[in-house]
């Protein structure tokens, strides 16, 4: 039994070391060359532009839903007409980086695990390094600097899109006027809450990108080990998201409110 | 003075009969499985080393180590004059630019073209002009029979084609070293046949010194008995080696990580060890 525990932690110890290492040296290869111009334009395009469908409907839906949900509640104190406070509250605060986030890990983080773990299994690592190039300056550096970007970006879009669906909902459900709507929005956010919903959004774009590259380059055991790596990847990125959004707001109130 | 060694050591190497690969008593494990064990052997400058043993014997473990893939835990490794096991990575990769490996299933980029995948260090890892690096993809696709499958994805390509595309990919930057790690398991003879005339095109018209790993007796012997000739009209062709073309093979039998046999393809055949009596048949 202590044996096996022992080896539990030491596999732990391990991967967190294996993590650690690669952060530092995909962080190294963001600011020294050689930089693969190429690969990054392409990470950009793929992890951007091509999860852009996946978060306006994630975004848009939230939002229209929120609205409905918090129209029924907030009926029974009279308040219907504030219900764009609690959408741009929740949406800008909260549900926009997040729902994103889990959206990139389900999106992203599998595909990079599937793509980089293939990799490995057919030795093109192998046949990468064999030929001369750093495999984290070409796939690493690529996929961290597109989810550390891009991530923000889809949130600000998810976050509009959020609004845009509650405003639908509010205007043709629950009968409030457009400019009512649009007033009580912005009544409710102040800088601090603007700063909340940007500065998240890098951090989990860092958290999904780094997780699955790490579980990617990890894969052991051919297609079956691909398929686990998969999972591990959205598994484990979308336990990690939500617990580094606990952390990241605990400070950010600590230090911004 | 540090100069000056350096092209002392290239002159040597650059001289016939100049080791270029020497292993000295290497020995590598992972966690309780010991993998090789006191492992030694000299690969000379273009000579051909065929390491013939079971699945799981470690064969292809002495290329990746070769390579700097893998770390051996013991023991001291050179390839063309430098130390090899006391190497960073960052320094293997000067190493790596006169090292060329095909790996097992040829280990193309899946999701480059043939052109892309062939010309890969060239386009990615020199500062070679691109119509030059086009030209040379042309070429070495040429030299391997594939110039027509140059816009073709891996996906397209036969398993033969694709050792032919890894083998053009590995010769490329033009590497003086080069090493086959099964580069013909899985393929039917006829096209078996086709890689292992390219490996003996390379060692002897291009004075590649090569180590093929491998498994499959058929194609260790004709690596071994055969040699390359250019006719008088250009054209090569494939010929039985002469004696002394056929001593600059030699043969490592690998099991369990030990060196059980060394000698030419004749020692090999007149082998009364149980084990490699039954190997070979």
């Amino acid at each position: 039994m202590l044996t096996l525990i022992e080896n539990w932690l030491k596999g732990a110890a391990l991967e967190v070391q294996e993590y650690v290492l690669m952060v530092r040296a995909a962080v190294i290869g963001v600011f020294t060359s050689p930089r693969y111009r190429y690969d990054i334009v392409e990470q950009f395009d793929v992890i951007g532009v091509g999860s852009l469908t996946v978060v306006l409907l994630t975004g848009f839906f939230t939002g229209a839903a929120l609205a409905l949900q918090s129209g029924l509640t907030l009926d029974q104190f009279g308040g219907r007409s504030v219900v764009g406070r609690l959408i741009s509250a929740s949406m800008i605060k909260e549900l926009g980086p997040v729902l994103t986030a889990l959206m990139l890990t389900g999106r992203v983080g599998s595909g990079i695990a599937a793509e980089l773990g293939s990799m490995v299994v057919t030795d093109q690592i192998y046949a990468l390094r064999a030929l001369g190039t750093d495999p984290i300056r070409k796939l690493v550096v690529p996929r961290l600097l597109a989810g550390f970007l891009m991530a923000p970006v889809l949130t600000i879009i998810s976050d509009f899109v959020g609004i845009v669906g509650g405003w639908i909902v509010a205007v043709f459900q629950l009968q409030i006027a457009s400019g009512v709507y649009w007033s009580s929005v912005t009544q409710a956010l102040y800088t601090q809450d603007v700063w909340m919903g940007l500065i998240k959004p890098f951090v989990l774009g860092f958290v999904i990108v780094t997780t699955a590259c790490h579980v990617g380059l990890r894969t052991k055991g051919g297609t079956q080990g691909v398929g686990e790596a998969t999972t591990v990847a959205v598994v484990t990125g979308s336990v990690a998201v939500i617990a580094v959004d606990f952390f990241v707001t605990k400070i950010l109130i600590a230090t911004m409110y | 003075m540090d100069t000056e060694t350096t092209q002392t050591a290239q002159q040597i190497l650059s001289e016939p009969g100049a080791p270029v690969v020497m292993f000295d008593q290497v020995e590598l494990a992972f966690d309780e499985k010991v993998v090789l064990k006191n492992i030694s052997f000299t690969l000379i400058s273009g000579h051909t080393k065929i390491i013939l043993g079971a699945s799981g014997s470690g064969k292809s473990t002495i290329l990746k180590i070769i390579t700097g893939l893998l770390r051996a835990d013991k023991g001291v490794i050179w390839v063309n004059g430098q130390r090899v096991d006391q190497l960073t990575e960052a320094e293997m990769m000067a190493v790596r630019a006169d090292l060329g490996m095909i790996f097992q299933e040829g280990a193309l980029f899946d999701s480059l073209t043939v052109r892309e995948n062939v010309g890969y260090k060239l386009y990615e890892e020199s500062k070679m002009p691109i119509e030059e690096a086009h030209k040379r993809v042309e070429e070495v696709l040429g030299w391997v029979g594939l110039e027509d499958y140059i816009d073709r994805m891996p996906s397209e390509l036969s398993g033969g084609q694709r050792r032919r595309v890894a083998i053009a990919r590995a010769m490329a930057f033009k590497p003086r070293i080069l090493l086959y790690d099964e580069a013909t398991t899985g393929l039917d003879p006829i096209t078996a046949t086709t890689v292992d005339e390219e490996i003996i095109k390379l060692r002897d018209l291009e004075h590649v010194s090569s180590i093929v790993v491998t498994h499959q007796l058929r194609d260790a012997f004709y690596v071994a008995t055969h040699m390359a000739e250019r006719g008088a009209d250009g054209k090569v062709a494939i010929v039985p080696a002469t004696p002394e073309k056929e001593r600059e093979a030699e043969f490592i039998m690998v099991r369990e990580g030990l060196i059980v046999f060394e000698g030419d393809a004749d020692a090999l055949r007149a082998s009364k060890d149980p084990y490699i009596v039954n190997f070979l048949d």
